[in-house]
């Protein structure tokens, strides 16, 4: 069924796909910017030979990110770019950038790069009359024939404000920059610092209107995320949202917050849990490949261990796994688990297990985001386990958990990748969900809740299956038990009042045994009366036999002299009487 | 050293014969007349056909009259209009 309609609507796409270039036609010229997930947002990227007006506060990376671009522009797309500053020297800016690994330097020596650094020095320059910013315009000219740019960036024009005085002539001078730009046909980046009501600083944005994306960093409980929004964009569809991005080693990155569709490759192949026994509870028999499974449960009821169970299985079928623990260092982890049996390291040694542990305060959920994204991309595991995703609500709201979760779920389902999450919920009475599993519980495909039944001065583990999406399953609470072996679950035992666990499972177990000996006693009893019942039956049987074979003895007897009786008679007959 | 510069060394940046950068030149010719009677020389140098000399001397706006010589290096820039700021600027004449 599930094959049937994913075909369907494989060739859906299909049948759309080649009136595309019908569509493109109309499309909107577009420069990609290279910075990852910026295009998807933009649909394309940066309006091609218009200026593009980037605001945001300071240290929120507006220079990074036109750096990136032409960066990218050089090395990606073969697009020769001219940087012009004019609040840093370009030493500096090659320094800086060089930790991201962009080698300025190497760029501008291969000429496809000119970084010119404008400086504009208020106590060295005397106004005097009317004047224009050819020299500008001159220099910005040369910088783009000499490497035959298609790329600008001029960081931050609004530095010009501070060197001169004439706003007037500023102002029109900038106008006719932009306008100089476009005519040009340049892809152009003009940053802007925030103003306090406008935009930029300066207005810039009565300028550049073509494309404004507005940069954040905003810092919410001690942590720190910085965000991205596109305000406007002419001529082009765009996401409206505020997506957050990350800057680390190798640049910008920017994550969509959800991705546009739901049309993620399906697989009906199935993956075994690693704990014996609960398989069984599945009908298919496991999990489905890519799916995304949740394990809930109070503290200390196995969820880590069940994931470690599951890591391990999947190793033992050389599945590349990922494991990310945000409560226990992989040391103890592995001690932990060689305590039930699970030898990790083993699965270390070989390549098959990775795992990363790291308190979730240790960064904003973005960057874990982010590590996942990088992990995946370079250690292509096949399965990843998160242990617990409950811990991140410390780092963010329930809405920014949420969002991220959503993010990572989508994130590996596009990959095709299982996933399995443990989640420690508060221990409460009824068995309403809390707030951290309601919050993934609706994103999850397979949800096993693992719960402590308690009861007369004991505790027990059981395990359920909440739901299965696209998989029957028992409905049954497996009552587990941890020993030295490891899980095992315990077949179900019906007592009176329902499934019994721990010593009421034992006592119902002896009493049965109790049962079944009186039982067997009874029945060998009944056994040997039969048996003597029988005998006594054969006895009276053969006694009657032998009163019968006695009678038919005597009869024979009587027969035999009656004969001999007539014959003698006969014989004794005289002759002459019949004469 | 000399305690009075010999020459002054004056550099005006232009960009082809606008009516600003003409009015400009006519203007630090004749202050230059005034003031620094033999003492200077003046360069010209149109951008529009030398255009990587805009980076060295950080030039931005034209027409801009640089001071190259006595040292620090000086930039007025605009039509030079205003004697009194261009002399100032040039630190020919102390600020009253």
């Amino acid at each position: 069924m599930f094959n049937y309609f994913h075909k369907k609507n494989q060739t859906g796409v299909r049948k759309i796909k080649p009136s595309k270039p019908q569509d493109e036609k109309f499309s909107f010229p577009k420069t990609p910017t290279g910075v990852e997930g910026l295009d998807e947002i933009t649909d394309g990227g940066f309006p091609k030979g218009r200026p593009t007006l980037i605001c945001g506060g300071a240290g929120c990376g507006k220079t990074l990110l036109s750096m990136q671009f032409l960066i990218k522009g050089i090395t990606d797309f073969s697009e020769h770019g001219v940087f012009m500053s004019f609040e840093e020297p370009s030493k500096d800016l090659s320094l800086n950038v060089k930790s991201l690994g962009f080698d300025l330097d190497k760029l501008k020596a291969e000429k496809k790069l000119v970084v010119d650094y404008v400086r504009v020095e208020r106590s060295e320059i005397e106004e005097t009359g009317e004047y224009d910013l050819e020299g500008l315009f001159i220099r910005l000219n040369h910088a783009i024939d000499s490497v035959n740019a298609k790329r600008v960036v001029l960081d931050t024009i609004e530095s010009l404000f501070a060197g001169l005085d004439n706003q007037a002539i500023l102002r029109a001078e900038l106008r006719r920059l932009f306008h100089w730009l476009k005519e040009k046909g340049v892809t152009a980046i003009i940053t802007g610092e925030r103003g306090e009501a406008t935009l930029t600083r300066q207005g810039l944005e009565e300028y550049v209107s073509d494309c404004v994306i507005i940069l954040d960093h905003r810092v919410i409980e001690q942590v720190s995320t910085r965000r991205l929004r596109i305000i406007k964009y002419r001529g082009s569809t765009h996401g409206t949202n505020e997506y957050p991005f990350l800057i680390d080693e190798d640049g910008i990155s920017v994550l969509p917050i959800t991705s546009l569709k739901l049309n993620n490759e399906v697989s009906s192949e199935l993956v075994s849990t690693g704990v014996p026994g609960l398989d069984t509870m599945f009908v298919g028999g496991g999990f489905y490949r890519g799916s995304n499974i949740l394990i809930s449960g109070t503290a200390g009821t196995a969820k880590t261990t069940i994931a470690c169970y599951f890591a391990n299985e999947q190793c033992k079928k050389h599945e590349k796994t990922v494991f990310f623990a945000f409560e226990e260092s992989p040391q103890q982890l592995i001690r932990n688990m060689k305590s039930i049996g699970i030898d990790l390291e083993k699965h270390i040694d070989k390549g098959l297990l990775q795992i990363h542990a790291s308190r979730p305060s240790l960064n904003g959920l973005e960057l874990h985001l982010l590590t996942l994204r990088k992990l995946i991309k370079d250690f292509k595991p096949t399965t990843v386990i998160l242990d617990p995703i409950s811990n991140l609500i410390t780092v963010g709201n329930e809405n920014e958990v949420r969002s991220m979760l959503v993010r990572l779920i989508d994130m590996l389902k596009a990959n095709n990748i299982t996933a399995l999450f443990t989640s420690l919920n508060k221990q409460n009475d009824n068995l309403r969900p809390d707030l951290a599993e309601e919050s993934v519980s609706s994103l999850v495909d397979t949800w096993i809740t693992v719960r402590d039944m308690e009861g007369i001065g004991e505790r027990n583990r059981g395990i359920f299956i909440v739901k299965s999406r696209g998989m029957g399953h028992s409905n049954q609470v497996r009552e587990f038990v941890i020993g030295s072996k490891g899980i095992e679950l315990l077949d179900v035992e019906f007592g009176p009042e329902g499934i019994l666990t721990g010593a009421a499972r034992k006592s119902n177990q002896l009493q049965r045994t109790v049962k079944a000996m009186k039982l067997q006693s009874d029945l060998d009893r009944k056994d040997r009366e039969i048996d003597r019942k029988r005998k006594v039956l054969e006895a009276n049987i053969a006694a009657l036999k032998n009163e019968f074979e006695s009678v038919v003895e005597e009869l024979g007897i009587l027969k035999a002299t009656e004969d001999l009786h007539s014959k003698i008679m006969i014989e004794n007959t005289p002759k002459t009487k019949k004469k | 050293m000399i305690k009075q510069p010999a020459e002054w060394q004056l550099l005006l940046y232009i960009a082809g014969q606008t009516p600003k950068s003409i009015k400009a030149l006519s203007n630090i010719k004749k202050y230059a007349e005034i003031h620094l009677e033999g003492k200077y020389s003046i360069e010209i140098i149109d951008l529009l056909e030398s255009p990587q000399l805009a980076e060295g001397d950080q030039i931005l706006a034209v027409p801009t009259l640089v001071r190259r010589f006595p040292e620090p290096i000086r930039k007025i820039i605009g039509d030079l209009s205003n004697e009194e700021r261009v002399l100032v600027g040039l630190n020919i004449k102390p600020i009253k």
